[in-house]
């Protein structure tokens, strides 16, 4: 639990991370995934509660565990006027074991830049410099605060590939994320946090299939909205939402919901205006939980 | 296992670091190098002795006006001004004339009590004329001026100047570059590693070192090149010194950004703690100019100490050891501050 004087930013978590496991936290923006992680990472204080990292505790092993821990915040600016070389230098430096500066620029994939300076790189480049200074003193756990917010999708990408190298030597990863995709592409689990406390837990697959549908149909109609309680008895429906106009209906039997769907429409002698179809998505298992999207578009 | 992958250790990667972040930054160059350097240069030309410089009258326009300058002009040793009558006062304020005479009888001078020059002015053109009136002196006193090197303004100047940079270098150098890595959460991130949270504000006061030993050469080798200011003492006395100074000064910095987390406010903290030491610790004029009552403080001040150590080992040629008492208010402040720096540092 962590207060701040006028808001609670974490209340009531109760999370189990394995080793070797890479594990999400989503949220929308002030969920509180930054104060959990940087309780975690020993930054910050909670008010209450218990947090063990590898099996240790920041009041009695704080030494050894910045040894074993690799972390990236979502705020770090690295100093503009050194280069990408000179920046990994310092933070390997701090560490009496784990690889060269040079096998970190390649697992990076930043070689090519090792003598430019840090303030002429892109989003992209800057990020995976972050996460190469994580990785300085080959850490058993790696935190990483929103790793790829604001990167287009190649930088993207190549992130998670670098994450994914990471994994593979059966380290463990704990990160926050905005994204759906990237919780599904990376993580063996997922927590979703809102308002400070965790809302649902699992693999992404479990928590996509636990709102009972694996489809989405969106829609609107012209003339009056239909009402809910007449489209809940459609075929394969389980859930109907209405936000502005707009209506979802989440499905377990596509195939049956929309040639019901059509014919009650043209029965009430009105027409669709609109209508999609997506398999659902870890942001329709926010939805139905919250009734809110992830990301206020 | 243990090389740290090719990396030095910590404290000399993060002293390099600051210093390259420098070397980096042209303005921060020009202000370190350029600016005492130009200052020297100005002061120099400003205060250059000019050996025995005629005296300066100003003689209002009349007829009788001309008689007086001619009896001045015969004994030597003046220049002569001719003043409108209605500019006398304005000619003695902005310094054309620092005495205006009037011609009687019996002659009249206006000159300035509160300006030495203005007094002096009046002593000399008081003396010539009355021996051109037939005045006799009662003795001819024998006199024997001293030449000695190391007395003149500019001499006095430079290690004063030498204090000043490395006083505002200090503070401005670590100052900013700590608020800046707070503000940019820079520090927060470097706690989140093993890191030594002494050695990382140590190495801001060692990349001070690095600075100084430049700027130090810069500012002495010029005032040696351009003004003839020697060094009375050792040279070496005069680097223990000044790596004293700079230490100081980088506790100091540490400790003026230590809670800081805008630089604004580390801009205010700093001219607050610099300024008065501009003033009263003996800079352009000499601290003795103030009261009695201000001496034990303003003798306490860091830069006081700074400024008269160096005059003692560049103008005196003391030895260190006669300097015992401002090296200790030296060692005093910079271990303080640092000791408190550390304790009170906000690393997020
Ligand atoms: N230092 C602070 N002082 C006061 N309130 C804070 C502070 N830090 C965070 N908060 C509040 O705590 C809540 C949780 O913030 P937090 O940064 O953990 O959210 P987040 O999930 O990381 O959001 P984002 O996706 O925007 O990064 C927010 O309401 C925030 O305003
Ligand atoms: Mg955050």
């Amino acid at each position: 639990m962590k207060r701040y004087p006028d808001v609670v930013a974490v209340a009531g978590l109760d999370l189990d991370v394995g080793r070797g496991e890479c594990f999400g936290l989503l949220g929308p923006n002030g969920a509180g995934k930054t104060t959990t992680i940087e309780i975690l990472e020993g930054l910050l204080d909670q008010d209450e509660g218990d947090v063990r990292v590898l099996g240790l505790s920041w009041h009695g092993d704080r030494a050894e565990l910045r040894r074993r821990l690799g972390v990236q915040l979502q705020e770090t600016q690295l100093a503009d006027k050194l280069t990408v070389g000179e920046t990994l230098r310092i933070f390997r430096s701090f560490f009496a074991d784990g690889p060269t500066v040079d096998e970190l620029l390649d697992v990076v994939e930043l070689g090519a830049k090792r003598a430019s300076w840090v303030g002429k790189l892109s989003g992209g480049q800057k990020q995976r410099l972050a996460v190469a200074c994580a990785l300085a003193g080959r850490p058993e756990l790696l935190f990483l605060d929103e790793p790829t917010t604001g990167l287009d999708p190649q930088s993207r990408r190549q992130l998670w590939d670098v994450l994914g190298r990471f994994r593979a030597e059966g380290r463990t990863i704990l990160l926050t994320t905005h994204y759906m995709d990237e919780a599904h592409a990376l993580c063996d689990r997922v927590g979703i946090m809102d308002k400070g406390t965790l809302i649902a837990l699992g693999t992404p697959r479990e928590l996509v299939a636990s709102i009972g549908a694996e489809h989405v149909v969106e829609f609107a109609v012209t003339g009056a909205a239909p009402a809910s309680d007449a489209l809940r008895a459609l075929p394969g429906v389980r859930d109907v939402r209405v936000d502005d106009g707009r209506l979802s209906l989440a499905t377990s039997e596509l195939h049956e919901t929309v040639p019901a769907l059509l014919d009650f429409v043209r029965g009430r002698g009105a027409a669709l205006s609109s209508l999609v179809t997506h398999s659902a998505t870890l942001e329709d298992v926010f939805v139905s939980l919250t009734g809110r999207h992830l990301r206020d578009e | 296992m243990s090389d740290r992958g090719g990396a030095s250790p910590p404290l000399v990667e993060l002293t390099l670091a600051r210093f390259r972040e420098f070397l980096r930054e042209p303005e921060a160059v020009f202000w370190v190098f350029a600016f005492p350097v130009i200052m020297t240069c100005a002061l120099g030309i400003a205060f250059r002795s000019r050996g025995a410089e005629p005296v300066v009258v100003g003689i209002v326009e009349s007829a009788a006006g001309g008689r007086l300058a001619g009896m001045l002009e015969a004994d030597g040793g003046f220049t002569v001004r001719r003043i409108a009558p209605a500019d006398v006062e304005r000619a003695i304020r902005d310094g054309r004339a620092p005495v205006v005479v009037e011609p009687g009888p019996p002659p009249v001078y206006r000159f300035d009590q509160a300006r030495a020059e203005s007094q002096v002015a009046r002593l000399a053109v008081d003396r010539a004329l009355q021996r051109a009136a037939g005045r006799l002196d009662a003795f001819t006193a024998d006199e024997r001026p001293i030449a000695a090197v190391g007395s003149r303004y500019i001499d006095w100047l430079v290690p004063g100047l030498l204090g000043m940079n490395i006083m505002s270098t200090g503070l401005w150098g670590v100052g900013f570059a700590i608020v800046q890595a707070r503000t940019k959460k820079l520090l927060k991130r470097l706690v989140a590693t093993p890191m030594s949270r002494a050695e990382y504000l140590a190495s801001h006061v060692l990349s001070r070192l690095l600075f100084l030993a430049m700027e130090a050469t810069v500012i002495v080798g010029f005032a040696w090149a351009a003004f003839g200011v020697g060094v009375e003492g050792s040279l070496l006395s005069l680097a223990a010194l000044a790596v004293l100074g700079a230490l100081t000064f980088g506790g100091l910095g540490l400790l003026v950004a230590s809670r800081a987390r805008t630089i604004e406010a580390v801009s205010g903290l700093m001219n607050l703690v610099m300024l008065p030491m501009w003033v009263l610790s003996g800079v352009f004029f000499a601290s003795s100019n103030f009261p009695d009552l201000m001496q034990p403080f303003i003798q306490a001040l860091p830069l006081t100490a700074l400024n008269d150590a160096l005059r003692g080992v560049m103008n005196d040629g003391l030895p260190l050891t006669a300097l015992g008492k401002d090296i200790a208010v030296l060692a005093a402040w910079g271990a303080g501050s640092f000791g408190l720096a550390l304790r009170w540092f906000r690393w997020q």
